[in-house]
């Protein structure tokens, strides 16, 4: 079983206090080429690629399950959530963002985990309504870094799937 | 100071904190109802514990204060803030009481005349203005004058009571060799020590790899001492049940005394470990379930004496692990509840209207049971009835995602059935393969693992035989004269196993659901490890499949299977489903027991489907019309190097005209069934499906061969008389064995009429005096009728009184005492055996083993004989 904890890690726990202006700060990561951004304190924990154990039957949506220091967590494939076309063979296998809902833990697999960013509240911007409703129902918005366009994930919509 | 009342006290200490803030609540919203019902339910347990503790004292003024708040409760008094202050004055005075046995170990002595006067008062309806005042100041005037307690030096016990008056909560109270902790507490332990276990596995790897010896000492002891440690802290999560019920004999021993009665308490199964959360959680349910048994269930020994039962009731109280559950039994063979009444009181309460209760089934009504404030006792006594009781016991087991039912019959007794899933629970668990990936089954259902060969078994010499066959793409094995239904595991879970090429090759893992045996076909087995069981992500809780998932020793993740949930999600044997779907439909009329059987349904000579229960056929066979021949008038067919008789159900057959078609088309369906070396095949159109379903019969006929009709899979459906149609085949079918006893009387129990039809032929057919009779109570009554027998079969799972406690009841007395009994069941675990031997049977056999049954009874009589 090998643990491989990103350099993420760290940062993520610490809140940022840049200036006057309200600043929240977000993990950056790349889902099917699409960057997104999820509010850093809600991770606990960014994880390399791992062992996933298939779960038969579950929803599409979830990959599978996994150890966190012996604590299972339940796996999302972000792809799959998000309607994205699959990870192509020979891809590197994804990274593991664990969040905590409702005392449990799921990892967002994601192609790649960028760097925790502080963004100025005065970038963001609603969702525009041309968006795919797929997506605006797990965005909180987009927001405006260094030229491109980052959406925004609501960690708790993104988990709201299949509770039919 | 004893365990008991150490225990007493902290839960007392806990629930007087509570009742304080829940009271000053209710004086802001007295007509919160949620608030009032928890006051109510709590200072109705303080009553219900200290009354069995022997404290009189306090049993006196926590029942004046539960009757105003009864009164409350039913909104026949409004709450006023002068009533609350009585209240909480009673409160204060209970306080005191409680910290006085802290201290001494006893009650202290003290007049509680007036403050019981006044909550009399109040519960009478009159002022409590006046009243409340002069009690008030009452508690300390009263105790003061009367203290003389004979054994303890009187300071002793004064300085720290007055103390500890003002802070009730720094009670000093608890017994030193325990403390309690917060479960969560004992919950990040287990992870802590999870993660530890998993730190440690790697670093033993590391250290084999790098071969360094610097480390191989130290390592080693922190490998035991991790091992320790995880073990210790397992230890702390589990307690055997036996420790929630050793309250019970003494509870038993005084209700004996309050009531009247004779009971006997019986305990089986102490020794069942619960995790500590759940047990913690069912202890009062259990002590509110065996208290009501004891007080409405049982009758007073003339009643029973009356009834033809002996004077003894009993209380039984059962548990043990089944296929993934824990199962607790609380039952008594009482009076049963009483329809009657309930009814009565279910209309009275305005629950339901005389006409849906018409329409009701007696399973229906008996639920009510668990409505809130629903209590059918005629009289309120101290000991129970006041309608906390069955509403609290269901809320609280729901509480755990446990269930509870019930099997109740007049006069035969009430057991009640609390299942608890073993969520937090450590099991045994074995570890299969299927479709690639890895599963782990507990343990408890598993009787046996079976390797089967597919196609290609032949080169196989030990197991040859075992073999999966196929009825209809249904796949099946013949295990020992029995057909088992198959699930395949991979395709169970939609797992793409098809580019295996021996579909049929692996191991059948034989599992135990209740009283259905079924096998899942898996492709590997590997080992058995303990595991955690952690509940499943609550996205993932639809999938009934898995009852939770665990960690294994290697790290891994792993899905642990519910084989109730695969029995019905297959339709093996779905207790669950025919519960769900009478409540469903709502008044499912004369729906009984959620007893299942597996039938394999067929068609033959006119539409109507027929069926017979699969256990009792030996095989299915295909054979080619043009391989059928006559002798003696009647079609035979050669099979396994012998002739088999075959009888067309449709009631002829004509042979084919043979000759020029060339017959490759024509096949014959038969069900074989076999005995002794013999074969018998009755010939059938068409083999439909295998169904699992209640096998009710509903309308008789005269019809020969058929028992009657029954509603199998939703349609109409006769059912086989095997007897008949085996009588068909000639007469040393049935030719009794050499050794065989004429003339000894045999009396049968078994409250399934198709079973009485079977076995009464065939036990007959043997030379025995059979007398079939469907419940206990007829075979009790048959004794005292002073009728004779040389020995009893009986069935284990009936409705009333079931066959251990008929059992328990022959051997207690009368002259049937030293019968030979013979227990029939469709569970035959060495658990059960071993349940059926305690109770007083003989031997133990396995439903539909016909030879079994033959061998035992010969066995038991030429015992009697010698």
């Amino acid at each position: 079983m090998q643990h491989i904890e990103a350099h993420a890690q760290q940062p993520a726990r610490t809140p940022a206090r840049i200036g006057e202006d309200p600043v929240q700060v977000f993990l950056t990561l790349t889902v099917g080429g699409k960057p997104c951004a999820v509010p850093a304190l809600s991770v606990r924990d960014v994880l390399g690629p791992q062992t996933i154990t298939r779960i038969p039957l579950a929803p599409p949506e979830v990959a599978g399950s996994l150890n966190l220091r012996g604590r299972i967590v339940t796996a999302i494939d972000l792809r799959r959530r998000l309607n994205l076309p699959p990870r192509e063979a020979g891809a590197p296998r994804p990274m593991s963002i664990v969040v905590e809902q409702n005392g449990e833990l799921y990892s967002l697999l994601s192609d790649a985990v960028g760097d925790v960013v502080p963004l100025a509240a005065k970038d963001a911007a609603p969702n525009p309504p041309t968006l795919d409703p797929l997506w605006a129902a797990v965005s909180r918005g987009v927001h405006r870094q260094d030229g491109r366009l980052l959406i925004v994930l609501d960690v708790e919509r993104v988990l709201a799937f299949g509770q039919s | 100071m004893d365990d008991l009342l150490a225990d007493f006290l902290t839960e007392t200490n806990e629930g007087l904190e509570a009742l304080d803030a829940a009271l000053v609540r209710l004086e802001r919203t007295p007509d919160d109802k949620p608030t009032l019902s928890e006051i109510f339910r709590l200072v109705h347990t303080i009553k219900g514990t200290c009354g069995f503790l022997g404290l009189g004292r306090l049993e006196k003024v926590a029942h004046a204060a539960e009757n105003v708040l009864g009164r409350y409760r039913d909104g026949s008094l409004s709450v006023t803030p002068p009533g609350i202050t009585l209240v909480l004055s009673s409160l204060d005075r209970i306080k005191e009481i409680v910290t006085g046995i802290g201290v001494s170990g006893s009650e202290p002595l003290g007049d509680d005349n007036a403050l019981i006067g006044a909550l009399d008062a109040a519960f009478a309806g009159q002022a409590q203005l006046a009243a409340a005042a002069p009690v008030l100041a009452a508690p300390v005037a009263a105790t003061a004058p009367v203290a003389a307690p004979p054994v303890a030096p009187p300071q002793a016990i004064r300085a720290p009571a007055v103390d500890a008056a003002p802070d009730p909560a720094g009670t000093p109270t608890a017994g030193p060799q325990t403390i309690r902790v917060a479960v969560e507490v004992l919950e990040d332990l287990m992870t802590l020590v999870s993660e530890l276990v998993l730190t440690r596995n790697q670093l033993m790897q590391l250290a084999r790899a790098s071969g360094d010896n610097a480390f191989a000492v130290p390592l080693q002891r922190l490998s035991h001492i991790t091992t320790d440690l995880q073990e210790g802290v397992m230890k702390t999560r589990m307690q055997p049940i036996g420790n929630a019920w050793a309250k019970l004999p003494r509870l038993v021993r005084d209700l004996t005394h309050e009531l009247g009665k004779k009971i006997d308490l019986d305990m089986k199964g102490a020794e069942t470990e619960l995790d500590r959360q759940v047990l913690e959680l069912i202890k009062d349910p259990l002590t509110h379930m065996v208290r009501n048994s004891g007080d409405h269930g049982l009758e007073g020994p003339a009643e029973r004496r009356a009834a033809g039962k002996p004077e003894t009731g009993r209380i039984i109280l059962n548990a043990y692990h089944q296929g993934g559950h824990i199962i607790i039994e609380v039952g008594d063979d009482g009076r049963g509840l009483p329809l009657d009444r309930i009814r009565r009181k279910v209309v009275a309460n305005g629950l339901a209207t005389e006409a849906e209760l018409a329409s009701m089934s007696e399973r229906d009504i008996q639920h009510f049971i668990f409505r809130a404030g629903f209590s059918t006792a005629a009289a309120v006594t101290s000991v129970s009835g006041r309608g906390v009781g069955m509403d609290v016991v269901k809320t609280n087991i729901e509480k755990i995602g446990g269930t509870i039912e019930l099997r109740s019959r007049e006069g035969r007794g009430t057991t009640f059935i609390i299942k608890i899933p073993l969520t937090l629970a450590i099991v045994s668990a074995l570890v299969v393969e299927a479709g690639g990936e890895r599963f782990a089954i507990p343990q408890i259902g598993v009787l046996e693992l079976v390797r089967v060969g597919g196609e290609t078994a032949s080169d196989g010499g030990a197991n040859d035989g075992a073999r999966v066959e196929r009825l209809n793409d249904t796949p099946v094995l013949r295990l020992r004269d029995r057909l088992l239904p198959l699930v395949r595991l991979s395709e169970l879970l939609c797992l793409d196993a098809s580019e295996q090429a021996d579909r049929d090759a692996g191991f059948v893992v034989v599992t135990q659901v209740g009283p259905h045996v079924f096998g899942i076909i898996v492709d590997r087995v590997f080992d058995t490890e303990e595991i955690v069981v952690k509940p499943v992500a609550p996205i993932l809780r639809h999938v009934t499949m898995f009852s939770g998932n665990t960690i294994l020793g290697d790290g891994s993740v792993i899905m642990i299977l519910d084989p109730n949930g695969i029995a019905r999600a297959t339709g093996v044997g779905a207790d669950g489903v025919a519960e769900e779907a009478a409540a469903m439909n709502g008044p499912a009329a004369g729906l009984r027991s959620a007893a299942r059987t597996a039938m394999l349904l067929f068609r033959a000579g006119d539409a109507t489907p027929k069926a017979v229960p699969l256990g009792l056929i030996a095989r299915l066979e295909d054979i080619a019309v043009d391989q059928i021949e006559m002798a003696g008038g009647r079609p035979v067919v050669q099979y396994r190097g012998q002739l088999m008789p075959l009888i067309p159900l449709s009631g002829h057959w004509m042979p084919p005209a043979r000759g020029e078609d060339g017959g490759a088309a024509a096949r014959q369906a038969v069900l074989v069934f076999t005995d002794r070396g013999n074969a018998l095949g009755l010939m059938v159109d068409e083999i439909l499906d295998v169904v699992d379903d209640a096998l009710k019969i509903e309308a008789r006929q005269d019809q020969p061969g058929f028992l009657g009709s029954a509603v199998i899979a939703g349609k109409v459906t006769e059912v086989l008389d095997c007897g008949y149609w085996l009588r068909q085949a000639g007469e040393d079918w049935f030719a009794p064995d050499q050794q065989g006893q004429t003339g000894a009387r045999v009396l049968v129990i078994d409250d399934n009429a198709f079973f009485r039809h079977l076995l009464v032929p065939a036990l007959s057919a043997e030379g025995y005096d059979v007398t079939a009779v469907d419940d206990a109570a007829a075979a009790l009554r048959l004794r005292d009728a002073g009728q004779t027998f040389d020995a009893i079969v009986s069935d284990i799972e009936m409705p009333g009184m079931d066959g251990l406690i008929f059992a328990a009841a022959v051997r207690e007395a009368g002259p049937w005492r030293d019968l030979p009994m013979i227990a029939l069941s469709g569970r035959a675990a060495p658990a059960d055996v071993a349940r059926g031997r305690d109770a007083g049977f003989t031997d133990y056999v396995g439903k539909f083993d016909r030879p079994a049954l033959l061998r035992s009874l010969a066995d038991c009589l030429a015992h009697v004989g010698a």
